[in-house]
């Protein structure tokens, strides 16, 4: 029996990341997973929440619900920050009692991460690819300790043929892009930003990665400012490499 | 005091010191490594579990804060103490004030107490013409400086040795090189005539055990023990949160708070102190006077998520692993309280009226919650503050322009419509023609030259639902 994956886009990745989304179909397809594109989705309603406007937050939401709801099989996102606020907070957004509840814990128990995909539920860490490069590896925040998904993307890095995976100093520590964050404190954001990307030149790599699009939009832009060679991916299309 | 009437980060931010990160992190990151030392020999396993314990033994305590402050005040009378309650911080300055004139105090010396600073007695004591000294080196240096804390637990750490042994030649007229040893020895000598000078001294508490009536300081200076047993009176001013049920309790706090803090397994002196002294002959204090300090606390309480930043032991750690702590330092936060359990705090002691800045002063990465040794959910609670400052909630109004918050309805009712998000994705890659170059975008109009300013923003390109469409139709 087939599994079916109803692409959960993201906001970001859909107007940022159109080639990742590709590269997603093509990496899950290889996979002999089924992938459908349930249309009417926009936005999960995260960066509403995240700004304090967790009553028009659900206005997104409810749209969300209303698409996915209607679909079968697993919803997956190349977005760690995406999958943590629907799990962790449509629940808080809908709770028991409300209309839209029962098909949130639906939803929720359906959703996963492309990274916790493979690795969890489709129990595949080599996926074929071939990226004969130098990698470095930024954890990103929600992906990390929203999900819990500290080694999963580095399990499927490591088993791509002729890529070299190095440390990355304060792999762990933010990249300064946070959403709203970056717009309402500039200043910190680009400290941070830039203590990131010395971090990632420091590392020797030719290619970092990540999972989510926010953190990409912030180091692609921070690498593109200083003009440094190494380009930002996501773990998606070094999965899709051949 | 003069509390901040209005915080603006962004502009603290713009302000701070290029050397400061640089002092902030060298600190920070020496703590952690020293905290990752002892949680390693520990183990994670029982490290979780101490947190688990630590966050269970502090929310019980919450939750029945009224029965343990009651067994506390008991307690504490019983060994021979005063205890005062104290609803605000005018009302904690004037039971201060009012015990020191009594007994005609003129000289104070204090023990580093965050609850102090919380409630600005400093300054109310000197507006009443009262010495007040502080000996804690980091309190003594800012002190100096004129300046609040900029750390919880190390309250000069913006400072370099440079810096502080320009300001000892300047204020103490002595010439202070830039040895640690040599300045600490020159704060030793100064200090020491002051404690045995003065009327009385000041402390805050780390614990206060409700089972027994004892007060726990925790310090690695021996300041601490000083204050509390050279001077006639002993004065503590602690905040209502900081009661542990018995010494069991306490024994896991102690396990927790050393090394969170400063990555000690235990600090240099842990002080036990019930009541004063009992007889003439015994050392310590004739008199000893607990102000339990509320100043907005009980208000935290009713709400059972932001009742979680009541969990706070105070360790710092929220503090030194914040990627934004680390690189603006805690003036940028506006009150004594700095990092994420300021962000915290602040917010809800201060009001988002004048603190509305603050529960965005967060990436919201977690970092903080991941080590907190009480497991306080830092961004859950920041994100209800937020929630707080644009929409309001029972306990205050909203602050945010009401243009902003009507913007954000139609974005969100926008959203609602797909075929508009559809055709706005299009349009968005048309209007960007102008500004695009070779795939980004390097200069925006307002709001998003914010994010222009710093780095250049991918250019929009949806394209994928026509690809993915395209190539169902093909393969059909």
């Amino acid at each position: 029996m087939s599994v079916t994956v109803n692409l959960f886009l993201t906001c970001l990745g859909e107007n940022f990341f159109s080639d990742t989304l590709k590269d997603m179909v093509r990496v899950l397809e290889r996979l002999g997973v089924r992938c459908e594109m349930p249309d009417g989705q926009t936005c999960c309603g995260q960066p509403f929440y995240n700004s304090g406007f967790h009553d028009s937050a659900r206005l997104p939401a409810r749209q969300f619900i209303q698409v996915f709801s209607q679909t079968q099989g697993y919803i997956v996102a190349p977005s760690g920050s995406c999958v943590d606020f629907v799990r962790h907070h449509y629940p808080e957004l809908f709770p028991a009692g409300t209309p839209e509840h029962a098909r949130v814990q639906d939803i929720v128990a359906r959703t996963y991460e492309f990274s916790e995909f493979l690795v969890h539920v489709l129990n595949v860490t080599d996926v074929g690819a071939y990226f004969p490069h130098k990698v470095t590896y930024h954890a990103s925040c929600h992906l990390l300790r929203g999900l819990g998904l500290r080694q999963e993307p580095k399990q499927l890095l490591r088993a791509v043929k002729g890529l070299e995976l190095v440390p990355l100093n304060e792999e762990e520590t933010c990249c300064g892009f946070g959403g709203v964050f970056s717009v309402i404190y500039p200043e910190v954001s680009r400290a941070m930003m830039e203590a990131k990307v010395n971090n990632i030149v420091a590392s020797g790599a030719e290619y970092i990665v990540a999972s989510d699009p926010g953190c990409l939009m912030n180091i692609a832009g921070g690498l593109q400012k200083i003009g440094s060679p190494i380009r930002a991916l996501h773990l998606i299309s070094v999965l899709a490499a051949q | 005091m003069h509390l901040p009437e209005h915080i603006d980060f962004r502009a603290n931010v713009q302000s701070v010191a290029p050397h400061i990160p640089r002092s902030v992190r060298q600190a920070t990151t020496r703590f952690l490594g020293t905290r990752q030392a002892v949680v390693d020999v520990l183990g994670n396993e029982r490290w979780q579990a101490l947190r688990q314990a630590g966050h269970a033994i502090r929310l019980h305590t919450l939750n029945y804060l009224d029965d343990y402050l009651t067994r506390l005040e008991e307690q504490v009378v019983a060994a021979g103490g005063i205890v005062h309650w104290a609803r605000d911080a005018a009302e904690a300055r004037r039971i201060v004030l009012d015990v020191m004139r009594a007994r005609g105090v003129r000289r104070a010396v204090k023990a580093k107490s965050m609850a102090t600073e919380e409630i600005g007695l400093n300054h109310a004591l000197q507006e009443n013409g009262i010495s007040v000294l502080e000996t804690d080196l980091g309190e003594f240096i800012i002190q100096l400086a004129g300046v609040g804390p900029s750390h919880i637990i190390v309250p000069a750490v913006h400072l370099t040795k440079e810096d502080i042994a320009d300001l000892f030649t300047r204020k103490l007229g002595v010439s202070a090189p830039a040895d640690p040893l040599q300045l600490c020895a020159i704060a030793r000598t100064r200090l020491r005539e002051e404690f045995l000078a003065a009327d009385v001294g000041i402390s805050g508490a780390n614990f206060m055990v409700a089972e027994t009536g004892t007060l726990v300081i925790v310090t690695n200076e021996g300041n601490g023990r000083m204050c509390t047993t050279l001077p006639p009176l002993h004065i503590a001013v602690v905040g209502i949160d900081k009661v542990v049920p018995d010494l069991n309790a306490l024994n896991v706090l102690l396990k927790l708070l050393p090394r969170s803090a400063t990555g000690q397994k235990m600090s240099a002196y842990t002080s036990f102190i019930t009541g004063p002294r009992r007889t003439p002959q015994e050392g310590g204090p004739q008199e000893l006077h607990l102000v339990l300090l509320d100043n907005g606390r009980t208000r935290i309480l009713s709400d059972p998520l932001l009742r979680q930043t009541l969990l706070c032991i105070r360790c710092g750690v929220c503090l030194n692993v914040c990627p934004v702590y680390n690189h603006v330092g805690g003036h940028a936060y506006g009150f004594v309280y700095s990092g994420p359990i300021g962000a915290m705090l602040s917010t809800q002691l201060l009001g988002v009226r004048a603190a509305a800045a603050l529960p965005f002063a967060s990436s919201l990465c977690g970092a903080c919650a991941e080590y907190c040794p009480v497991q306080i959910p830092i961004p859950e609670i920041l994100l209800r503050l937020r929630r707080r400052v644009v929409e309001g909630d029972h306990s205050e109004n909203a602050v945010a322009p009401l243009t902003l918050r009507a913007s954000a309805r139609v974005g969100a009712l926008a959203l609602r419509l797909p075929w508009l998000y559809a055709i706005g994705t299009q349009i968005l890659a048309f209007l960007q023609k102008p500004w695009q170059r070779e795939g980004w975008l390097t200069r925006l109009p307002p709001p998003l030259q914010r994010w222009t300013m710093v780095r250049p923003l991918p250019a929009f390109g949806a394209n994928f639902r026509a690809w993915f469409r395209h190539r169902a139709n093909v393969t059909k």
